[in-house]
């Protein structure tokens, strides 16, 4: 089983989340992580989904998304490419612990956004390994919740996701 | 001008070049009926359930080519709607439902009839929408025309608001765009005709892009020039005509012991708009292994899905074929005489003595060659694709993907207002039991629709399967209804005829024909026939079955 992140430029619609899930569920395809976003221009949301499968997987779904009206572009972004997550977690914190959970931080290099007698929440982007990392070191000191915004990513270079061909606009 | 939104519908479909519609009215789409009845220049034709309206309009669109329009209104008007749009969706056949919602403010409220239509059918449509505001409506119906009609076809739906039926807005008159597709450029093809080339026996697998792109001429010049045997799936029946020396029938499942044989025999497989089901690729890690493999299909996504190909296409059937055909050379190769001393052997073979068989040869040696055939799902569908020969694309419609039974009567009068010709419907008792409310739309219409119900008394495609794979055990197979269908017939206004032995065949297959209104022929036939030759789901062609017996 393999990973792959993947993008697609989207119509910035109503609905058009709902059509990309749910060719996900129906289509049996494993989805790890997927997040939505705006972008430069009003008519475009963009998507980074991040799959497990093998390549059989990657080419049907990237080829079954691109046959959906609102997706207008989409693209397998490199193995090499930029790829960040953003997290924000609660730790249970007392005096004694409070230092022990600042020196892991900073390992990490996280920010503190809010601090409190009995909790501490810490900020942290960057790779999700490096995320799962820092959370398997906060796990003893007790998480008492946690967000992660799932993964988004971008091709180094001056290649872009626009480049790409529409398969609409192939035939 | 200003036009209200049920007005621009109105005008929209007309600048389609929308001549006839298949629907039912209801609450939500009062106003569209009203400017329907106010414009009066477009058919509205109503059937007695809106499944029956769905599958006119299939019915209509796979005759004609056109984009085929239905119309229902809000809650079960729509949900009626579905099984009709999946099966257009399942065969790529162009529709575009039209349902009406309840107003901006009450939705979202679960109000009287309110659904949520385009939820239901996001998975079984190309592409739909809920329109919400009314000076969208024009280019939204505009797009969905041109989405169903182009690329893969398919069905797209359009959910109107009643706000925007009766909002105002400015209509501006507008030239459809018409749906063409690229040519492809011979760089795509080289490949391809480089191993066509080479291939000593290579066999054509005609699917229903073919027919989707009109490609008939250029599927038998093709067949012509590599002299090569051509098979057809299920949906591309009509694209290469059956009397053609080259044609060796259907594939798959129930597809012919020559064409399961000379496809074993291939070295090269050249796959014209046709998507390797697993009704025809069974077994899809063996059917083509060790084999070239030339796909050429519209549908990108179609590609290596099923069987994994040598080299792939993407492209429309009649634009690659018109780019490859100059590419070729004519060649005579000794693996049609293979195929044509197969079915000769096969034919001979296969003399029947069924009387629902003989009912069907008789129909295509009595109807002209442009008579419409269709069909609802199971036996008598395998019949009538092994046993009526089809001669023209666009004179054959059957549900293969969706295997909806009921579809029949519903496509029958589609396509008799699309074509104009005589239909032949080819059902069953099962079938003809799910949707027999549409022949009072048959008869008030007076369509010369000729219906040969081969009555078993069972549903014989499941008792078959009960047969082989349930050890005799017949679960809710065998029918007890105690339905005189003659006089059915002639209750909803129909001529109603038997058959119950050979010798009433051609005297009543006479006078139905003869006959241009509904026309029910009750063939009382055996309740314990197979369909052969048979392969078992997942099985290779070697393992075909062509003898009860010997299974």
């Amino acid at each position: 089983m393999n990973q792959y992140t993947i993008s697609a430029l989207v119509a910035n619609k109503s609905g058009v989340l709902t059509r990309v899930a749910a060719l996900f569920a129906r289509r049996g395809y494993n989805i790890e992580s997927l997040s939505v976003c705006k972008t430069e221009t009003d008519a475009f949301s963009r998507m980074t989904i991040v799959l497990n499968g093998d390549d059989y997987i990657l080419g049907q779904m990237m080829k079954q998304m691109d046959k959906l009206i609102d997706v207008k572009k989409i693209k397998r972004v490199e193995e090499d490419a930029v790829s960040r997550e953003l997290l924000l977690v609660k730790v249970k914190t007392d005096s004694a612990t409070r230092s022990q959970i600042l020196e892991i931080s900073q390992i990490f290099r996280a920010k503190v956004v809010d601090v409190s007698i009995e909790a501490t929440i810490l900020e942290l982007t960057g790779k999700p390994s490096k995320l799962d990392g820092f959370v398997t070191m906060l796990l003893p000191y007790g998480v008492m919740e946690l967000a992660r915004t799932g993964v988004t990513a971008i091709s180094r270079g001056k290649t872009c996701i626009q480049d790409e061909t529409d398969y609409k606009e192939k035939i | 001008m200003k036009k209200i939104g049920a007005e621009i519908l109105i005008e929209c479909l007309k600048e389609q070049g929308v001549s006839t519609v298949f629907g039912y009215p209801g609450g939500t789409v009062l106003d569209i009926y009203d400017a329907l009845y106010r414009d009066g220049t477009i058919n509205h034709v109503i059937t007695s359930h809106e499944q029956g309206a769905a599958h006119a309009a299939d019915g209509y669109a796979r005759v004609t080519g056109r984009t085929g329009v239905v119309i229902a209104t809000s809650g079960p008007g729509a949900t009626n709607l579905v099984t009709g749009i999946a099966t257009a969706f399942m065969d790529s056949v162009p529709v575009v439902a039209i349902t009406g919602n309840v107003g901006i403010t009450m939705l979202g409220r679960d109000s009287f009839q309110e659904i949520d239509i385009s939820g239901i059918t996001m998975p079984i449509t190309k592409h739909n929408y809920i329109v919400k505001d009314v000076n969208t409506l024009a280019d939204v119906i505009r797009e969905a025309f041109l989405i169903a009609n182009s690329g893969r076809k398919g069905p797209v739906l359009i959910d109107i608001l009643k706000n925007v039926q009766v909002g105002e807005a400015e209509y501006e008159p507008a030239i459809p765009a018409a749906a063409h597709s690229k040519p492809v450029p011979a760089s795509a093809l080289e490949s391809a005709a480089a191993a066509l080339k080479k291939a000593e026996r290579p066999l054509i697998l005609v699917g229903g892009g073919a027919i989707a792109s009109d490609a008939s001429r250029e599927v038998v010049a093709l067949a012509e020039k590599l002299d090569a045997p051509v098979a057809s799936t299920l949906m591309g029946l009509g694209a290469c005509p059956a009397s053609h020396p080259l044609f060796v029938g259907m594939i798959g499942m129930h597809g012919t012991a020559t064409a399961a044989k000379l496809c074993m025999e291939s070295d090269c497989i050249l796959a014209l708009g046709t998507r390797f089901s697993d009704r025809v690729a069974l077994n899809r890690d063996k059917f083509a292994a060790g084999k070239t493999v030339i796909q050429i299909d519209i549908d990108d996504a179609e590609i290596d899905k099923n069987v994994p190909v040598t080299y792939s296409v993407l492209g429309d059937v009649k634009q690659a074929l018109t780019t490859l055909l100059p590419m070729l050379q004519q060649k005579r190769r000794s693996f049609s005489k293979t195929a044509a001393d197969y079915r000769a052997a096969e034919q001979k073979k296969n003399r029947t003595d069924e009387l629902g068989h003989k009912v069907l040869i008789e129909a295509a040696k009595l109807a002209p060659k442009d008579t419409i055939v269709v069909t609802d799902v199971g036996q008598h569908q395998m019949w009538t694709a092994q046993y009526y020969p089809i001669e023209r694309p666009r004179t054959f419609c059957t549900s293969g993907g969706l295997g909806t039974m009921g579809y029949g009567l519903g496509a029958a009068i589609g396509a008799a207002f699309g074509s104009g010709k005589h239909v032949i419907l080819v059902t069953g008792d099962g079938c003809f039991n799910m949707n027999l409310n549409e022949l009072s739309t048959a008869v008030t219409e007076n369509l010369p629709i000729t219906i040969l119900l081969m009555n078993n008394r069972a549903l014989g495609m499941v008792r078959q399967w009960q047969k082989l794979f349930y050890n005799n055990r017949f679960s809710q197979t065998d029918i007890r209804k105690k339905t005189d269908y003659v006089k059915f017939a002639e209750s909803f206004g129909a001529k109603g005829y038997a058959i119950e032995k050979e010798a009433d065949i051609a005297p009543v297959l006479k006078k139905a024909l003869a006959t241009p209104s509904p026309v029910l022929v009750d063939c009382r036939i055996s309740n314990d026939e197979n369909v052969l030759p048979m392969i078992r789901p997942g099985a290779t062609y070697d393992t075909i079955i062509t003898d009860w017996e010997e299974k």
